[in-house]
């Protein structure tokens, strides 16, 4: 019997008890994510990180949020005082939205009935996230124009230029993903990758995705919409208390429900680790949520590593980035992959595959080729033009020995 | 007119009762966009309608049209709003003045001719027709079948349609292109130009504002060491709208010590 069928056959309530279990493993997710962000982070600079709140500091998220909660909460006089206020909801709600359509478990016994914990198996699953995330931004444009001051309305600005071009790279990204499976629900994808997991014979897709997931949710180094050295605090400077509590929220909420579709998406979703099959019995089925908690903490752990490792990137070259890298290289990608499929489609003989193949990564290391030989010549111009000597002294480069030019 | 009022009755109740929900809220969306002083307020509300409009489109089996729908209008919504803030900016409100002769007769008039030829369209297509349903058409799944439909038998005005977006895409880019007089200065010339200047003093960038004044914020001058305020420290923008402070006022107030 498929997924969606299963589902469709849940009482109500299993469908409440469902959407609760969701939304407290969100809110725990995100404690858990504070907490071992601000952790790892911290080996990573060679200090120990929060430890005085509970066992190794567990409980330091907890009480951050009972604190941001007691905060004063202000409305600047300039705000938009509607618009200001239904901005931090709308971050939080749609955020939580995109887990209705993620498997988290295989089968298993809720109850005393058989289902599988996943809300709702749509047609269209994978869209319907694409969408909630597109209704997501609004909230951060709309904090950031309802702000009435400078710095937050640049922030807003700058989000919704970045969430609008890192999504085509991320839609483009999935079409691979749907060609392959022939199908948009994340049920469905996830039983096309029952032989081969989709970040092996997807490759080039699982990067575009995983590198236009961080574009999306806003985080270092595409942390541009709240650079704190160019904009203070980028949309969300004008709130405290619980709104920003609630922006808070909704990003690492964010960064796990993006981290999920990359795991439904790329790397088999619940299922567990090739040769590891027989676990997936364990608890009644209820230890894939242990392999898709796992294989989140992958892709959060990889977030956090970006975090402490790479500086922002300028603003004109995270969009040339977005634009003229990752649209280009996604849409050559598609090519080659609606190629392949329909070649397997109509059984086309191994040769033809093979010599298809060869031809297109020929093509490639000739592009690369002329890429490579332009960029020389720029390097070769831009050395052949030299600086007129300057008149005043200047220190003596170690590698270079220059004549006295002053005095 | 019967038939429509005969199927009406058989929308099913959660459908029925999700209409009588979002409808009027999509219709008072309708009217507060239209009367909305700020512009941006009627492009969010604009964007509410688009949701609603995905709503009723996924009740009425229509899922892949519904989805697409908020994919597509929540970022041409989002586009629209980017262009009321740099076209207008950003506090914009509706001004009623008539700056061309004779607009909002014509304008009134092409809207009525608009809606009268909606009108007729949308009757032609069905009153009198009886409607089949997306169920039957369903059966392949909603997502294959629109697929069929759309590459197989209306393929030339999925074609011609494209062909006219990307016209208007080009075209939007021709109007909004303007070429470049000079070349871009880059951070290794305006490096250079800072120690090539007459002096040296700007050579380590210019001064904070508040600096040996009493106040450190952005709109106090610093004090040079002659006791003048510097007028490098501050920007420009703040200078000429006057809202610059004089640092005179936080000083302390010196008091006469009078010696004997």
């Amino acid at each position: 019997m498929s997924v969606e069928a299963v589902l469709g056959m849940d009482p109500g309530w299993i469908s409440l008890v469902k959407g609760l279990f969701v939304f407290v493993l969100c809110v725990l997710c995100t404690l858990m994510a504070i907490w071992a962000e601000r952790k790892i982070v911290s080996r990573m600079q060679m200090r120990i990180g929060p430890n005085r709140t509970g066992r190794f500091g567990l409980l330091q998220s907890l009480a951050d949020g009972v604190k941001l909660a007691l905060k004063e909460d202000l409305i600047p006089a300039a705000a938009d005082r509607i618009v200001f206020v239904i901005a931090p909801v709308i971050s939080a709600t749609t955020c939580f939205m995109s887990f209705a359509v993620i498997p988290m478990t295989g089968p298993i016994n809720l109850f005393g009935h058989k289902t599988f914990m996943q809300l709702t198996d749509i047609p269209v699953g994978v869209l319907y996230v694409l969408a909630v995330a597109s209704v997501g931004v609004y909230g951060i444009v709309m904090a950031g124009w309802s702000s009435g001051s400078t710095y937050p309305l640049l922030g807003g600005l700058r989000s919704s230029a970045q969430v609008i071009s890192y999504e085509v790279a991320m839609g483009l990204s999935l079409v691979a993903v749907f060609i392959y499976s022939g199908s948009m629900s994340t049920s469905k994808i996830i039983d096309a990758q029952q032989h081969w997991w989709f970040c092996v014979t997807l490759f080039p897709s699982f990067i575009i995705y995983a590198i236009s997931m961080v574009g999306e949710t806003n985080r270092a180094p595409f942390d541009l919409a709240e650079a704190e050295g160019e904009l203070v605090g980028g949309f969300h400077t004008e709130y405290s208390s619980l709104k920003f509590a609630l922006f808070f929220l909704a990003e690492y909420v964010n960064i796990v429900g993006v981290s999920a579709l990359a795991t439904t998406l790329f790397l088999n979703g619940y299922h567990a680790l090739p040769g590891l099959t027989f676990t997936e019995q364990w608890l009644g089925g209820w230890f894939t949520l242990v392999w898709f908690l796992a294989k989140i903490s992958l892709f959060f752990f990889i977030f956090v590593w970006l975090r402490g490792t790479l500086p922002r990137m300028r603003y004109d070259q995270f969009m040339k980035f977005g634009w003229k890298v990752l649209i280009p290289v996604s849409l050559v990608w598609i090519m080659i992959v609606s190629s392949m499929r329909l070649m397997s489609n109509q059984n086309a003989s191994r040769s033809v595959v093979l010599a298809f193949a060869v031809s297109v990564v020929l093509l490639i290391l000739a592009a690369l080729a002329l890429v490579d030989r332009s960029k020389n010549k720029q390097i070769e111009e831009d050395s052949v033009f030299e600086y007129a000597k300057p008149n005043f002294p200047i220190p003596e480069l170690p590698n270079k020995k220059m004549g006295q030019l002053n005095g | 007119m019967l038939n429509l009022a005969l199927q009406l009755g058989q929308t099913k109740t959660p459908e029925a009762v999700l209409f009588w929900i979002l409808a009027p809220l999509a219709v008072l969306a309708g009217i507060g966009m239209l009367f909305a002083k700020k512009a941006v307020h009627s492009a969010l509300l604009l964007a509410w309608i688009m949701i609603t409009l995905a709503f009723f489109y996924i009740a009425q089996d229509a899922l892949f049209l519904g989805i697409v729908q908020i994919v597509v209008y929540t970022g041409a919504v989002m586009m629209l709003f980017l262009f009321i803030l740099m076209l207008i900016g950003v506090d914009s409100s509706d001004s009623l003045t008539e700056t061309i002769k004779g607009q909002r007769a014509t304008s009134i008039t092409a809207a009525i001719g608009f809606g009268g030829l909606l009108i007729s369209l949308i009757g032609r297509a069905t009153v009198g027709h009886t409607a089949l349903g997306l169920a039957e058409y369903n059966v392949k799944g909603n997502v294959q079948s629109l697929a069929e439909a759309l590459f197989t038998k209306y393929v030339w005005a999925f074609e011609v349609v494209s062909a006219l977006l990307i016209t208007a895409a080009l075209g939007a880019m021709v109007l909004a292109h303007s070429q470049k007089i000079k070349s871009r200065t880059l951070q290794r010339d305006l490096s250079a130009a800072r120690f090539r200047g007459p002096s040296l003093s700007t050579a380590a960038g210019l001064p904070s504002s508040g600096v040996y004044a009493r106040h450190n914020a952005v709109d106090v001058p610093a004090l040079l060491p002659d006791g003048t305020p510097a007028p490098t420290s501050i920007s420009a923008t703040l200078k000429a709208r006057g809202d610059m402070l004089d640092s005179k006022i936080f000083e302390l107030e010196v008091k006469e010590v009078e010696e004997d």
